[in-house]
């Protein structure tokens, strides 16, 4: 249940901040300026310390303190951006990884969130199926890679399946567990209100297990870009795993660090993309009681 | 008067945690509600008061003994009973009209009745002008108030409350009583709502009901049936009443040996 509970520990974390942007807005809603400083406040305290980092790590190049083979200053890490940026390459290989990962992601969606819907509402039918899936969960995506190769070839289909694997079982448990918690009281109301068995699936417990679904797809997405990079270094000739290996083998540090670096950059970006869809979807999701 | 519900002989019995033996909820329960008849189930935690209730809803089953509605037998869950719960049960993603709507809409009227059946419900609860919020943005008292909309909306034929005003402060408490009461009255065409109210406090049951069903626990059995001859309407006076007084210090008489050490 590793992927459960990071996902239960990430909530809190949520939480937490949330209600101090909660309590904000209520003090602040006669007065804005204390609101935009306390906003400033916030972003300095956000952008600190990578600066620093930055800072440090350019400074310690240009004194020439390590080997800068080994790990070129940001300065260097920049121009390679740019001229992998202008060349088209950058944009090429983003594109391949973002696709493959969508796909994946959709695929993951279109069959563990039914098959998690079952698994939670039907006990009998949980019991079929946990067994197997039990088995199949703590085999590491990567572990497919050979199989994979065997079956699909080296390509787009290879890197695909590794992927799906890792996003299926995430949306998969946050969709069972979402279900199971889905409020007795709320199906009993749904049940006298004149709602018939087949209703309640699409009323209640849908609904209710929307935010963890969502919960489920935004670890699905972070575990995705784990196993695609190890799927395209092994099993394909294109994709930002791939770009990396590639620069490994011809000893470009500089564009090692611009393909990390552009990973983790839309890694973020998406996380924080399903958090403001959560939002707007979900306005009855506050998850802070008032 | 006619009879509208009818529990015969119903008791109920489950295995204990760890099943060795065999717990006696219920044992042997009967009596019958008239049409129109506010009719409160009363006793201490323990006494399956709730697990009775749940039973008229049909989310439980009997042991033995049967439960009739208009002389059919209870077998599932119906919008024909209606339920109020503790914790509101509101859905969180429907807006307060969305929720208040939800029983017409599955009742299979066309939308725009549905949503002028949902205003005329809100209204009446005083929640005018709150149709866009969502549950989390109210009260528990207002949530309480488009609950009730919600169940007497879906225009049941018993309205069964479990506990509703449990969670609620002690002044709003109050003023809601006298909601409930006025809510389930006869208006303009519609008869007076039957209604089933589970609760433990002795002042809310005797305030709100024609008969009282006093239970005691372990098993639980019907303890005695107390009729509540307190004129109508109930407002802030009829709690300054003399025989307001005589009842519940009578039914506390009688309770009293029930009541846990404190």
């Amino acid at each position: 249940m590793a992927t459960a509970s990071s996902a239960r520990a990430d909530e809190h974390w949520r939480v937490d901040a949330l209600t101090v942007s909660a309590a904000d807005e209520a003090t602040d809603r006669a007065d804005p300026a204390p609101r935009r400083r306390r906003h400033t406040a916030r972003l300095v305290r956000l952008v600190i310390l990578p600066v620093t980092v930055l800072a440090i790590w350019q400074a310690a190049a240009m004194l020439e303190l390590y080997n800068t083979v080994l790990l070129p200053p940001p300065s260097r890490v920049f121009m390679a951006a740019i001229g992998l940026i202008a060349s088209g390459e950058l944009l090429r290989h983003f594109a391949d990884s973002m696709r493959r990962i969508a796909l994946a992601n959709l695929v993951s969606i279109a069959t563990a969130v039914p098959l998690g819907v079952l698994m939670g509402r039907y006990r009998p039918f949980e019991e079929i199926m946990d067994g197997l899936l039990n088995i199949l969960r703590p085999i590491p995506p990567l572990a497919w890679i050979p199989l994979a190769i065997l079956w699909f070839g080296l390509g787009e289909s290879s890197v695909v399946f590794i992927t799906l694997i890792s996003a299926f079982f995430a949306i998969l448990i946050n969709t069972i567990a979402g279900v199971r918690s889905v409020d007795r009281s709320l199906i009993r109301a749904a049940l006298t209100l004149g709602a018939s068995q087949h209703d309640l699936i699409k009323d209640v417990v849908l609904p209710a297990t929307l935010p963890h679904i969502i919960t489920g797809v935004r670890i699905a997405l972070g575990v995705s870009w784990m196993s695609i990079v190890a799927a395209e270094l092994i099993a394909s000739s294109s994709g930002l795993g791939y770009m990396i290996s590639y620069y490994r083998e011809v000893l470009r540090s500089d564009l090692i660090l611009v393909g990390m670096l552009t990973i983790g950059l839309i890694g973020f970006v998406m996380d924080r993309g399903l958090l403001w869809l959560e939002r707007r979807l979900l306005p009855w999701c506050t998850r802070v009681e008032p | 008067m006619a009879v509208k519900l009818e529990i015969r002989d119903v008791s109920k019995a489950y295995d204990a945690p760890g099943g060795d033996r065999r717990v006696r909820a219920l044992d042997g329960i009967s009596f019958s509600v008239d049409q129109g008849e506010f009719v409160s189930l009363l006793g201490p935690s323990g006494c399956g008061k709730s697990t009775l209730l749940n039973m008229i809803a049909g989310f439980e089953a009997a042991s033995s003994g049967e439960i009739r509605l208009d002389g059919k037998l209870v077998q599932q869950p119906g919008a024909d009973r209606g339920l109020v719960f503790q914790d509101y049960a509101l859905f969180p993603w429907k807006t307060l009209l969305d929720n208040v709507m939800y029983g017409p809409q599955k009742r299979g009227l066309p939308k725009r009745e549905c949503v002028e059946i949902a205003r005329r419900y809100i209204e009446l609860v005083g929640l005018a002008g709150f149709e866009a919020h969502y549950p989390h943005q109210l009260s528990g008292g207002m949530r309480q108030r488009c609950a009730l909309a919600r169940s007497v909306a879906n225009d049941p034929d018993v309205l069964l409350m479990d506990e509703p005003l449990a969670a609620i402060d002690a002044l709003t408490r109050n003023t809601l009583q006298e909601e409930i009461l006025r809510v389930c009255d006869a208006r303009n065409g519609t008869p007076r709502k039957t209604v089933i109210y589970v609760t433990h406090s002795i002042d809310e049951a005797v305030f709100l009901s024609d008969r009282i069903v006093v239970m005691s626990p372990r098993p639980g059995r019907v303890f005695e049936l107390v009729d509540v001859p307190l004129p109508a309407p109930r407002t802030d006076e009829t709690r300054l009443l003399p025989e307001f007084h005589e009842l519940t210090a009578r039914i506390w008489r009688s309770l009293k040996i029930y009541a846990k050490p404190a």
